[in-house]
């Protein structure tokens, strides 16, 4: 039985490295856009794997076969929630220039793209919290709704609902930032 | 706004924010740490188990476990503890003694098969 209890630890250790290797560019990505710099967010993903490590066996009793990322994301979450709880103070918005555009564009789009993403970039971190982390769910993860709904606790409906207007808000607040003002 | 221009906001929105990968040393040092935890955590439970044998009230588990053989693993065990018994028996000051060296050789075997 002794053996069988490592064997079992080994296995359960072998499916989350498989979690880890999974999800570690979803946790870095919504802990870079969530807390605004890097340091921060290779601080809040690497506490967020460490308790994910301490909960998993539990974790995985729980789910149901449902998908763990929308788990691992609400630890993040509220770490994150924590950090700012403990230093009082909103998130960074000095997101790294390099950040914007990573992915291959012509010169053209960098030079006609770039002030316009900022400016979006911008105008989320200005988002009320709960609308700010489902746009970033949304679109730097490329969660659906039912799985945002379950990593910020929220029904599926509130969910679209809390969406709809966070990009409506964000529209409005990219429309009346003059161009080349952006910072 | 319209449809088509609520559509292309949105994929400015994904382009404005693209998945970051994570640096690379972060990376390195998580698996590094992951690693020493799960270690740690297997000699914990390791040591638990040898503690855990010292008290008799634990010895049911293992037992109930070996000798019920539920894998041929453990019938395999049975086996090679079985052929050990007359050996154990010499070696045994007293009937609690002889159950310890019981309960530990079939830890031994099961190490054996199972690794």
């Amino acid at each position: 039985m002794a053996d069988l209890d490592t064997a079992a630890k080994a296995a359960l250790d072998a499916q989350f490295a498989e979690l880890y290797r999974a999800h570690l560019r979803d946790v870095y990505s919504y802990a870079y856009y969530r807390v605004g710099d890097h340091h921060d967010a290779e601080d809040l993903t690497e506490q967020t794997f460490l308790q994910a490590y301490r909960h998993f066996e539990r974790a995985l009793d729980e789910s149901d076969g449902r998908p763990l990322r929308p788990w691992l994301i609400r630890i993040a979450h509220n770490l994150a929630a924590n950090l700012y709880r403990d230093r009082s103070r909103r998130p960074q918005t000095h997101i790294d220039d390099t950040t914007i555009l990573p992915a291959v564009h012509t010169t053209e789009d960098l030079v006609e793209g770039r002030d316009e993403l900022k400016r979006i970039l911008a105008g989320v971190q200005q988002l009320p919290d709960d609308r700010r982390e489902a746009l970033i769910m949304r679109f730097a993860l490329g969660m659906d709704n039912r799985e945002i709904a379950r990593a910020m606790g929220r029904t599926d409906g509130a969910t679209k609902v809390l969406i709809h207007r966070a990009i409506k808000q964000l529209e409005g607040i990219v429309e009346s930032t003059p161009n080349g003002d952006s910072k | 706004m319209s449809e088509a221009a609520t559509t292309d906001f949105e994929a400015l929105l994904r382009r404005a924010l693209t998945p970051v990968d994570p640096p690379a040393e972060l990376s390195a040092r998580l698996e590094t740490t992951l690693t020493s935890i799960a270690d740690l955590a297997a000699d914990e439970l390791e040591s638990w188990e040898l503690r855990a044998m010292r008290d008799p009230r634990n010895w049911v588990r293992p037992a109930v476990a070996v000798v019920a053989g539920t894998t041929a693993g453990a019938a395999l065990v049975v086996l090679r503890t079985k052929q050990r018994s007359k050996q154990r028996r010499k070696q045994s000051r007293n009937v609690v003694d002889l159950a310890e060296r019981t309960v530990n050789d079939a830890l031994r075997e099961a190490r054996r098969i199972w690794r």
